[in-house]
């Protein structure tokens, strides 16, 4: 097994994670176009701003 | 709790709210009735044929579901989704599950079988890593499991595109 072709940054990761689902959850969860997109960038924001307040957290208590 | 279908944009409501929407007093919070009246009238025959293709043809080919119902934007959106999360998983080596010992392995592999085709077809081909030894390739195995997930909820809204309960 060699190394992964592709090795992305933790952080690079997270939004790459963040921005498909989003995009799914988006088309799929609300009707019209204009709902969509902004329902998709709330999921994309809430994915993305967790994930950095959590990782505050975590920081915080490792110290 | 019984179920109940009132207020959902089904079928029957929607033919329903075409029939009274013309009609001043019509109820409130339902569709509006020129546009949806002349939408379900255009499409007699929409119910005829198998209602399961689209979520078949959904689940074994991502986005499928939607081009089946011409709905090429949204079908292409989340085709290439979906195929970007599988292909970046296997890219990080994430591993693909093939056997169900464990709980967990049971909960992976039911969410690699959400990809369909891709899933077979990469394990025919050999692809993924048999065990993960990196942070990444734990990552790349989550993006695959979630792709299948994903791609399951697009094949349900492709059948709820289909029997008329999402427009």
């Amino acid at each position: 097994m060699g190394n992964p072709v592709f090795q992305p940054s933790h952080f690079t990761a997270v939004v790459l994670f963040a921005l498909f689902a989003s995009i799914v959850f988006g088309i799929t969860q609300r009707e019209t176009p204009r709902r969509m997109i902004r329902y998709g960038i709330y999921c994309f924001v809430l994915f993305v701003g967790s994930t950095v307040a959590i990782s505050w957290l975590m920081f915080l208590i490792a110290r | 709790m019984r179920y109940s279908q009132s207020g959902m944009a089904t079928v029957e409501n929607k033919n329903a709210a075409a029939n009274s929407g013309s009609q001043p007093g019509s109820q409130p919070g339902a569709p509006s009735g020129a546009k949806t009246g002349a939408k379900t009238g255009a499409k007699p025959g929409a119910q005829e044929g198998f209602v399961y293709l689209p979520l078949i043809a959904g689940w074994l080919v991502p986005g499928a579901g939607h081009f089946l119902l011409r709905k090429w934007g949204r079908g292409a959106l989340l085709s290439g989704s979906i195929l970007a999360m599988f292909v970046l998983g296997l890219t990080m080596q994430g591993k693909l599950y093939s056997n169900a010992h464990e709980i967990l392995d049971i909960l992976g592999l039911a969410g690699d079988l959400g990809n369909g085709l891709l899933y077979i077809a990469s394990q025919i081909l050999g692809l993924g890593a048999a065990q993960t030894q990196t942070t990444i390739a734990d990552y790349g195995t989550r993006f695959i499991v979630v792709a299948g997930l994903l791609n399951v909820i697009a094949a349900v809204d492709a059948h709820n595109l289909r029997t008329g309960r999402k427009s």
